[in-house]
């Protein structure tokens, strides 16, 4: 049965991969669906822009968004405050996600490992691809610099939340494990005294969440799937040009098959394709990159370089670092309290300790995925250098360092990879989709929760939003890049917000746990198993 | 108090191998450790939701493998007068077992042949073929 089960959605998949070639026999001819698409822009476009400007509104006298501090300097606090947690950790934090620390008596509940795979699988995406091809185009490879440096220290912003949302996670009297901000900004404020403070918080907090769940999670991932499919089916002669809403469709078909139909052997059978899917890519950058070996030094001097310089890039130093914190901070979501929710249903009689595995998550995300892809970018020669000065070749129009075929986002990574693994935009496109798929069904879960903290947890409640999710879909598919990025980025930025806040508040909280902690690992009374939870377990 | 005790692999199905070694049990005065195992990585993927749902389902697992199949099965070899215990974990079925044999001090592990489809077999390796070499001590397969 179980064999069906995945053959079915497996099925399921390949449909959805090949609707579009499908329906392009059936339509042939075309109609004139182009119209739709404009329509939609100037609709989505004017709603969300005075949202988009607020979120992004420069620092007086600087051009530097103020929320990209926000986050930025949170990251850094919170790297003093803890005694830079994110180096001296990281040893233990591998040590537990093997299991070393486990139970055997808690063989079959959530493990540290299955948390951090769930989590990674909802923030490695597009932005990994996608949002560093913008980062690396806008900003220059100097970029990658910044973006590194937002990756280790939001390791930090990642231990603080996680370990909180493990600590006040509410576990129902059925057995369900559901946290995340809006469990700590409710419970945690109140605990030291902030009942109403930590309220606001928290609804706050759950209205931005459930508009990036439809933006980041949804909109702009369903937006850069299809570019890669148009890409790979033609690029501007391809049937799907112009026709977002077709691609929009078919994927808003198998989301809706997921979460309102509950058909869980599809986002099953994604799960397991994306950890591979992950492994393929980060070979194919490898590849790439050592197949130019001779170039590797230039390109890190490039990054260093250009991280101060801005190498002649319009915008400067200024415009590297900004596009390099925005694009990591988009990717790893560190700070922004997505990752808590993910990470606390985990097993364990310390919280803090799925604090210390959760760092793991925007090192491998940021530090290593998306170096990957700025590398490979900076390396493939795809961004445009003026042979007589060295410097990259602005193009005004775009906004952007000229590139072949005026490429950006996902398009220009494919072509970065392209020019050295000439099938790889082949397997990419597959990459992406998958991606795409398996974060909007991470962001569906999240935005549920938040809508339910909002509105009720009832059937009715959940089935409005998982309808208005997949209505998103499409709209996403159909929208231009532009108004799309910048609406995803200003709702998931603005989570940030609220949660930081409470994170300030109940850092305290986490430093107590950690300390207390940290004495009693060093005293040896935390039991260590030789053979880890995998191996045996009797039962309760 | 037996002085033997032999540990049996029951999967939930085969009830041959229950009856064979309660045979030889009964025969040899040993006791019987039923083990049942509820296959289990801690390595595996699961969505958010299942991360959420995975303590109440671990519970109505374990509920259900105990209430339907193992103590219905104690109570009726408890019932012919052998001596019998169970133990129901979570894991890897091969590694499960031969834990509990070491934890008990078996002296046999009995174990059935059938169980899932060949092909299933052929991908994953069988229960009984991992005992078959891991065991460190006597085991019976029964056919």
């Amino acid at each position: 049965m179980r064999v069906f089960g995945r053959l079915f959605s497996f099925l399921i998949l390949m449909l959805a991969l090949a609707g579009p070639a499908l329906a392009q026999e059936a339509e042939e001819g075309g109609g004139n669906t182009a119209s739709i698409d404009a329509w939609m822009n100037s609709v989505v476009g004017p709603v969300t822009s005075p949202f988009v400007s607020f979120i992004f509104a420069s620092i007086p006298g600087t051009e530097l968004p103020w929320i990209v501090l926000w986050l930025i300097t949170a990251a850094a606090i919170f790297t003093v405050y803890f005694g830079f947690v994110q180096f001296r950790m990281v040893p233990h934090a591998i040590q537990l996600v093997r299991g070393r620390y486990t139970s055997p008596d808690a063989a079959g509940e959530v493990t540290h490992f299955q948390a951090l795979a769930t989590a990674v699988s909802g923030t490695v995406g597009l932005g990994n691809i996608a949002g560093v091809a913008v980062a690396v185009s806008v900003g220059g490879p100097g970029a990658t610099f910044w973006m590194i440096l937002s990756g280790l220290l939001g390791m930090a912003s990642k231990f603080t939340e996680c370990t909180l949302g493990v600590k006040y996670r509410t576990e129902y009297p059925d057995g369900r494990v559901s946290g995340g901000p809006m469990h700590y900004l409710k419970k945690g404020m109140a605990e030291i005294g902030h009942t109403t403070f930590g309220k606001v918080l928290a609804v706050c907090f759950a209205v931005c969440c459930v508009l990036a769940s439809w933006g980041g999670g949804n909109m702009f991932q369903a937006n850069q799937a299809h570019s890669q499919l148009v890409v790979i089916t033609g690029g501007d002669a391809s049937f799907l040009a112009d026709r977002g809403w077709i691609t929009g469709l078919v994927m808003a078909v198998v989301v809706f098959l997921v979460i309102v139909g509950g058909i869980k052997s599809i986002a099953r059978v994604t799960e397991k394709l994306v950890p591979f899917m992950g492994i393929l890519y980060l070979a194919a950058a490898l590849i790439v990159i050592f197949a130019n070996i001779d170039q590797i030094g230039a390109a890190f001097a490039e990054i260093f370089e250009g991280a101060f310089t801005g190498l002649g890039v319009a915008g400067g130093l200024i415009g590297a670092l900004i596009q390099g914190l925005r694009r990591a901070t988009f990717s790893n979501e560190a700070g922004i309290g997505s990752a808590a929710i993910a990470h606390s249903a985990v097993q364990t009689k310390h919280p803090v300790t799925e604090g210390f595995v959760s760092m793991l998550e925007p090192f491998i995300d940021t530090v290593i995925i998306c170096t990957a892809t700025a590398l490979v970018i900076t390396i493939s020669g795809v961004l445009q250098q003026d042979p007589a000065t060295g410097l990259y070749v602005w193009d005004e129009a775009a906004g952007q360092i000229a590139t072949t075929n005026n490429l950006s986002g996902v398009e220009l990574t494919s072509a970065a990879f392209g020019t050295r693994i000439t099938w790889f935009p082949y397997v990419l496109a597959l990459a992406v989709v998958l991606f795409a798929f398996s974060t909007m069904i991470s962001w569906s879960y999240y935005g549920v929760k938040a809508w339910c903290f909002l509105f009720g947890d009832n059937y009715t409640s959940e089935l409005i939003y998982k309808l208005l999710f997949c209505l998103f879909v499409v709209l996403g598919a159909a929208v231009s890049l532009g108004a799309v990025l910048d609406f995803s980025d200003a709702s998931l930025f603005a989570m940030g917000i609220f949660n930081i806040i409470g994170l300030y508040f109940l850092a305290p909280i986490v430093k107590r746990e950690m300390t207390s902690y940290i004495a009693k690992l060093r005293g040896g009374e935390i039991p260590k198993f030789p053979k880890g939870a995998g191996a045996t377990s009797p039962a309760e | 108090m037996a002085s033997e005790i032999f540990v049996v692999a029951y999967d939930g199905a085969d009830r041959g191998v229950v009856d064979y070694a309660a045979k030889r049990a009964k025969a040899s005065g040993a006791a019987i450790c039923l083990v049942h195992v509820l296959q289990w990585s801690p390595y595996s993927f699961l969505t958010p939701e299942e991360l959420e749902e995975r303590k109440m389902r671990r519970r109505q697992e374990l509920d259900r493998a105990s209430g339907a199949l193992v103590d219905p099965l104690v109570a009726e070899l408890k019932g012919a007068g052998l001596e019998v215990e169970s133990e129901i974990r979570f894991g890897s079925p091969t590694a499960v077992i031969l834990d509990v044999a070491g934890d008990k001090g078996a002296c046999q592990i009995f174990v059935g042949r059938s169980g899932k489809s060949g092909l299933e077999n052929k991908i994953f390796g069988s229960v009984t073929l991992g005992l078959a070499q891991a065991a460190t001590i006597p085991t019976v397969i029964v056919p």
